[in-house]
C-alpha cells in the first residue's frame, strides 16, 4: 500500500513528512505538485495500483526469485548450483524442444487467423442485409470456448466423425483421416478460436479508416489494388501488428486442447503443458516457476519483434473515427 | 425572477502564471476586472490564452500568483465553488440531456426548488430564442443553436463572471457575424461580466471594453479597442492589430518623437511609438488603410514617398486593395481608390503619425512585471 | 466503376440516402456487397466460400456434440441409435452442476464488479492526465494481457497455496481480476479518451462537484463502454481455464475446469456423452450471454459511436 503511494510521489519532499510541509506553504507545495500532475484526483489510481502490485508485481517477482532456488532432485541431477533450474530448462531435451513445438503451433496459427481475416472483414465492411447475423456467426467460436471446441473436434473430426464419414462418402478419401490427437487437430482448434478475435479487431480497425481517404485514393486514380496497396494496408499495418500480437498471444498459451485434442507427449508437448506438468504433477514450484517465466520470455521476444517491425510502419492517425 | 448577474466590484488578477514541468504557458498577469466589463482575452493560437481562462475558471490550478474577488482568494477554490459561467469553443453540451435539461443542470447542482428552475430554465431558453426545440437533444441542433444553448446553459445560473473559450471560431460567417451582436446584446441586457477569450482581433475590438493582448504567454498591452488600433504597445501588437506593413529600417534622427528612419531604398519621417536612438534597428509598422497610392495630382503627406511596381490588385468595394513591390524588394500592402494595372509604377505616400516605429527587439520591453516576476519566484 | 454503385442500392437508408450512396462509393471493394451483381470478382468468391467453410466446420463441431449429448449408443453410423435427455440429467447429478454453475456464476459476476471498480477509475486517470510514471504504469497494465496465462499465473497460484488461499472461490476470483481489470482499463482508456473532456469542464461550471461529474455525466457517457467491457469480461471469465485451473479444487471448479477434468480424469475419462451434455449447457449459456449483449453493444462500432454523439 505504501509503495504504491510512494510510487507515485516521486517528487514528494525528499526529508521529512510531506504532510508537515503541506500544512507550512500548503499554496506553494500544491502548486508545484500541480505542475507536475500531481493531485489528490491522482487517489483514484490507487486501487488498480495496488492491486497490479498485490496481484501481478509481487508474485511475479516472487516466481522469478522462486527459479533461483531450485529442488534438491534438479540440482542434483543438472547442476550449476541456483541456477540448475536453468541448466535443466537447457538442457534438457524433453523441455527444451517444447519452445519449437509451441512455435510451431502458434505462429502458423496468428498468421493465418490474421491474413484471412482481413478479406473476410473487408467484404463484409459495407452495410448489408445480414451483416449483423453474419457478424454473429463469425464471432460465435468465441462462445465455444477452448473446451468445447475440443469436445467437438474430437466428434466431428474423430475416425468415426462426419467429417471423414463425409469425405469418404464422397470418394474423396479410402481410409479416414487422423485429425486429432495430434498437431493438426491443435492447429484447427487454435483457429478456430483464434479467428474470431483476429476479425473483430480488424474490423473495428478497417472501420477507422477514413473512408474519404479511399475517395480521395479514387478521384487520384488509384484502381482498387492500388488502393488497397497504398493506402488501406499502410493505414491498417500498425492495427495488422497488434491483432497478430493479441492472436499469437492467444495461440501461444494453448493449453487445453493441446491437452485435449493433441498429442500431448508428442508433437502438441507445448510450454504450458510442461509448465503445468511441473506445477501440478511434479508440484516443482521453482522449476514450474522457471518454465512460466522463459514462456514469457519467448513470448515477449517473438512481440518484441513484431513491435520492432512496427516502429518502422506509419504511426499516426488513420484520419478516421478512430 | 428575471435572469441578473450576481454582484460584485471589481476580481483581481495577481501575477497569476501556470507552467508545465518547466515551460512557462502564462507569466505574470496582472489585470483587474471590473462589474459589468467586457474584456477581450487576444493572441494568436498557443500564446497561453486558453491556459489564461482554464486558470480563472479553475480547470487548471495556478503555479503562480493569486485571483480574489473583492479581496477574497478565489483561486483555491475549486471551478464548481467560483460561481462562474463558461461557454466552450466546441459547446461542451451533455450529448445525452435535452436542451431544457442541458440549461437546468447547474440549477439542479445548486438545488433549486422545481417551480423556480422551470421558470428560469424556461426564461433562458426564451433569451436565446430556443423555445421550440426546447425537448431536443443537442446532435439534433445546428452549431449556432448549440451554441445559443451553451450560452443559455452559462447565464442561467447568473454567474459573476461568464468566460467565454472562442465560442464563435466554430461558426460560419455570417452566423458568427450574428451570434456577436447576440452575445453583446445579452451581456448589456443582463448586466454581465464577461471574459472573452479570441484570436479574432476584429472580433475583440467589436465587442470588449478593454483588450489583453498576450504572446508566448506574457501580456503585451491591456488598453481600450482604440488605444490598440491606434498606439499598439510594439511590434507584435501592431503587427496582430492590422498594421500588415512591416518593414525593418535603421534610425537616422531623432526629434523628440519624430524619427527620420530609413533602409531597404526609401526614407520616411515616423512617429517612435517606442524609445529609440539614432542607428538603432527598428521596425515599422503601418496599415494598409494608411498607406495609399499618390493620385495624379495628389498631395504627397508630411514628404513621405515610396516607389513601388504594382503585383496584385483586389476589389474591395469602395476602394482597392493593391499588393505593391518596392525596388528593394519589399512586399507592402496598401490602398488605392482608383484601379491601377498590374506592373504600373506608383509613389505611396503615409502620413508621419500613422508611420509607427517600434524596436525591433520585442523581449526587453515587454511588460515590466518581467523582474517583479523574478522576485517573486525567488 | 462510379455508375453501377449508384444504380442500385438496396440497403441504403431511406431516411437518409445521400450518406448511404457516399458511404457505399467509399467502401474499397470494387463492388459493394450489398449490391445485387450478377456477376462478382473472383475474390468475393474466395471470400465466401473460405467463410462458407468455416461455418460448415463451426456448425459440425457444434452439431456433433448436441447430437452426441442427446444420442444413445453412437459409434460407427451417421446418427445415434436412438435419442435421450438422460444425460443431462445423468451429469448433472454427477458433477454436481448445481454448485459448479453457481461457482461460475458467482466467479463471474465478481469479477465483473469489481474489474469495472477497479479498472474504469484508472481508465480515467489514464485517458484525461498527465503524471510522473504514467508510462510505466500503462506498460504494467499491458503486461498480464500481453503475457500468457500461465507465465504469471503458477507464480500467482504457488504464492495464493502459500497463503492458505489455495482452491478456494477467492482465490479463483482473484486470479481471474489479473487479466480482467487490464482488460477493463485497455478498452475503456481509449473509449474514455473520445469523450469531449470540455463536457466535464462544462459539468463543473455548472457547478457541479466531482462526484456528480462522475455520476450526472460522466456515467450516463460511459455506460455503453462500461457495458461493452464488462460483458467481454463476463465471457472471457466464464471461459478462462488456465488460470481457474491452476487454483481451483472440487470445491471451487467453475464450469468449464469441471468439463477439463471430467475429459480428463484417470480411467480414460467420463462417459463422453456425459461430458457433451455439459460441454452443451456451456456454450448455451455462453451464447445467450453473447447474443443478448450484441444487440446492445456492437463492438467493432464502439469507438465510433461515441463520435456520433459529439458535434464538432
Amino acid at each position: 500500500m505504501s509503495t504504491a503511494v510512494d510510487s507515485r510521489r516521486p517528487t514528494g519532499d525528499p526529508a521529512g513528512s510531506p504532510r508537515g510541509a503541506q500544512r507550512k506553504s500548503s499554496a506553494s507545495l500544491r502548486h508545484r505538485l500541480a505542475e507536475r500532475g500531481i493531485d489528490t484526483g491522482l487517489l483514484m489510481l490507487v486501487p488498480a495500483a495496488v492491486f497490479l502490485i498485490a496481484l501481478f508485481v509481487y508474485p511475479f517477482t516472487y516466481g522469478i526469485g522462486l527459479t533461483f532456488q531450485p529442488s534438491v532432485l534438479q540440482q542434483e541431477k543438472w547442476g550449476g548450483g541456483i541456477f540448475a533450474n536453468y541448466v535443466a530448462f537447457f538442457k534438457d531435451p524433453f523441455i527444451f524442444d517444447s519452445i519449437w513445438l509451441t512455435m510451431r503451433l502458434a505462429l502458423p496459427a496468428a498468421l493465418f487467423n490474421v491474413l484471412v481475416s482481413i478479406p473476410v472483414a473487408f467484404k463484409l465492411r459495407g452495410k448489408f442485409r445480414g451483416k449483423r447475423f453474419m457478424t454473429t456467426l463469425l464471432v460465435l467460436p468465441i462462445t465455444l470456448g477452448t473446451v468445447l471446441t475440443a469436445q467437438g473436434l474430437l466428434i466431428f473430426a474423430g475416425r468415426q466423425g462426419w467429417l471423414n464419414r463425409f469425405l469418404m462418402g464422397a470418394g474423396i478419401i479410402d481410409e479416414p483421416l487422423q485429425l486429432v490427437n495430434n498437431y493438426i487437430g491443435v492447429l484447427f482448434s487454435l483457429i478456430i478460436t483464434g479467428f474470431p478475435f483476429a476479425f473483430l479487431l480488424i474490423s473495428s480497425y478497417l472501420s477507422g479508416i477514413d473512408p474519404s481517404l479511399e475517395a480521395a485514393a479514387r478521384t487520384l486514380g488509384a484502381d482498387w489494388k492500388q488502393r488497397f496497396r497504398r493506402i488501406i494496408l499502410p493505414l491498417l499495418a500498425p492495427g495488422l501488428a497488434t491483432t497478430f500480437i493479441l492472436t499469437f498471444v492467444l495461440a501461444f498459451s494453448v493449453f487445453p486442447s493441446a491437452r485435449l485434442v493433441g498429442d500431448a507427449m508428442g508433437s502438441t508437448r507445448v510450454m504450458s503443458l510442461m509448465a503445468f506438468r511441473a506445477f501440478g504433477e511434479q508440484n516443482d514450484y521453482p522449476m514450474a516457476s522457471t518454465i512460466a517465466i522463459m514462456m514469457g520470455v519467448v513470448e515477449l521476444a517473438v512481440i518484441a519483434l513484431v513491435l520492432l517491425w512496427r516502429s518502422f510502419l506509419y504511426k499516426g492517425s488513420t484520419g478516421g473515427k478512430g | 425572477m428575471a435572469i441578473t448577474a450576481s454582484a460584485f466590484e471589481s476580481l483581481e488578477l495577481t501575477d497569476v502564471g501556470r507552467s508545465f514541468g518547466g515551460h512557462d504557458a502564462l507569466v505574470g498577469l496582472n489585470l483587474t476586472i471590473r462589474a459589468g466589463e467586457f474584456i477581450a482575452l487576444l493572441g494568436p493560437s498557443g500564446c497561453g490564452k486558453s491556459t489564461a481562462l482554464n486558470c480563472l475558471a479553475g480547470l487548471l490550478p495556478l503555479t503562480h500568483g493569486t485571483i480574489s474577488i473583492d479581496g477574497k482568494r478565489v483561486d483555491t477554490l475549486p471551478s464548481e465553488k467560483r460561481g462562474f459561467g463558461m461557454v466552450f469553443q466546441n459547446y461542451a453540451l451533455f450529448p445525452h440531456l435535452s436542451v431544457e435539461k442541458n440549461v437546468a443542470f447547474g440549477l439542479q447542482m445548486q438545488g433549486t426548488p422545481k417551480a423556480e428552475m422551470k421558470s428560469r430554465v424556461a426564461e433562458a431558453i426564451a433569451l436565446v430564442k430556443l423555445e421550440q426545440h426546447a425537448k431536443k437533444l443537442p446532435g439534433q441542433l445546428s452549431g449556432g443553436q448549440q451554441q445559443r444553448v451553451a450560452i443559455a446553459r452559462a447565464v442561467v445560473l447568473q454567474p459573476r463572471l461568464v468566460l467565454m473559450d472562442e465560442p464563435l471560431s466554430n461558426l460560419d460567417a455570417k452566423l458568427r457575424l450574428d451570434m456577436r451582436t447576440e452575445i453583446r446584446r445579452l451581456h448589456q441586457s443582463l448586466g454581465l461580466t464577461t471574459f472573452y477569450v479570441t484570436h479574432d482581433q476584429e472580433e475583440a475590438l467589436s465587442l470588449a471594453d478593454r483588450l489583453v493582448v498576450l504572446r508566448e504567454g506574457r501580456v503585451q498591452q491591456i488598453g481600450t479597442p482604440a488605444e490598440l488600433h491606434d498606439k499598439p504597445a510594439n511590434w507584435h501588437v501592431a503587427d496582430f492589430m492590422g498594421y500588415r506593413n512591416l518593414i525593418d529600417l535603421t534610425v537616422e534622427t531623432v526629434t523628440g518623437q519624430d524619427v527620420r528612419i530609413s533602409g531597404a531604398g526609401f526614407s520616411l519621417n515616423g512617429l517612435a511609438a517606442q524609445p529609440v536612438s539614432q542607428g538603432e534597428a527598428v521596425r515599422l509598422a503601418i496599415r494598409p488603410e494608411d498607406l495609399t497610392v499618390v493620385e495624379p495630382g495628389g498631395a504627397v503627406r508630411d514628404g513621405n514617398t515610396i516607389d513601388a511596381t504594382v503585383a496584385v490588385v483586389e476589389y474591395q468595394g469602395r476602394e482597392f486593395a493593391v499588393g505593391v513591390q518596392t525596388a528593394g524588394g519589399q512586399t507592402l500592402h496598401v490602398r488605392s481608390a482608383h484601379a491601377p494595372q498590374i506592373g504600373d509604377q506608383v509613389t505611396l505616400t503615409a502620413s508621419a503619425s500613422r508611420a509607427l516605429v517600434y524596436r525591433s527587439n520585442l523581449d526587453e520591453d515587454a511588460s515590466g512585471s518581467v523582474p517583479e516576476l523574478a522576485a517573486v519566484r525567488a | 466503376m462510379a455508375t453501377d454503385l449508384i444504380v442500385q442500392d438496396p440497403s441504403a437508408d431511406a431516411s437518409a440516402p445521400q450518406t448511404g450512396r457516399v458511404r457505399r462509393r467509399a467502401a474499397g471493394t470494387s463492388r459493394a456487397p450489398g449490391d445485387k451483381a450478377l456477376v462478382a470478382a473472383p475474390s468475393t468468391w474466395f471470400v465466401w466460400a473460405g467463410m462458407a467453410a468455416f461455418l460448415v466446420f463451426l456448425l459440425g463441431i457444434l452439431s456433433s456434440v448436441i447430437v452426441d449429448s442427446f444420442g444413445k449408443s453412437w459409434f460407427a453410423s451417421w446418427l445415434p441409435e436412438s435419442f435421450t435427455t438422460e444425460w443431462y440429467s445423468k451429469s448433472w447429478e454427477r458433477f454436481d452442476l448445481t454448485h459448479v454453475i453457481g461457482v461460475t456464476l458467482v466467479v463471474a459476476v465478481s469479477v465483473v464488479v469489481l474489474s469495472v471498480l477497479i479498472g474504469v477509475p484508472a481508465a480515467y486517470l489514464l485517458a484525461r492526465r498527465d503524471f510522473p510514471g504514467k508510462k510505466l504504469l500503462s506498460l504494467l497494465f499491458l503486461l498480464p494481457i500481453l503475457m500468457p496465462p500461465i507465465t504469471f499465473g503458477i507464480p500467482l497460484a504457488t504464492v495464493m497455496y502459500n497463503v492458505g488461499l489455495g482452491r478456494t472461490l477467492w482465490a479463483v476470483i482473484l486470479v481471474n481480476l489479473v487479466p480482467s481489470v487490464p482488460f477493463v482499463i485497455m478498452t475503456m482508456t481509449p473509449f474514455i479518451e473520445q469523450i469531449n473532456p470540455s463536457i466535464e469542464n462544462a459539468a463543473r461550471m455548472c457547478g457541479a462537484s466531482m462526484r456528480q461529474v462522475f455520476t450526472k455525466v460522466l456515467a450516463p457517457l460511459l455506460v455503453p463502454g462500461i457495458l461493452a467491457a464488462a460483458i467481454l469480461v463476463l465471457v472471457r471469465t466464464v471461459g478462462m481455464f488456465e488460470l481457474t485451473f491452476l487454483v481451483s479444487g472440487p470445491t471451487s471448479d467453475t464450469l468449464v475446469v469441471a468439463i477439463y477434468r471430467a475429459m480428463t480424469s484417470a480411467g480414460g475419462g467420463e462417459a463422453r456423452q456425459l461430458v457433451s451434455a455439459m460441454a452443451v449447457m456451456y456454450t448455451t449459456t455462453m451464447m445467450v450471454i453473447l447474443i443478448v449483449a450484441l444487440r446492445f453493444v456492437n463492438p467493432t462500432q464502439l469507438v465510433a459511436r461515441v463520435k456520433d454523439s459529439r458535434e464538432d
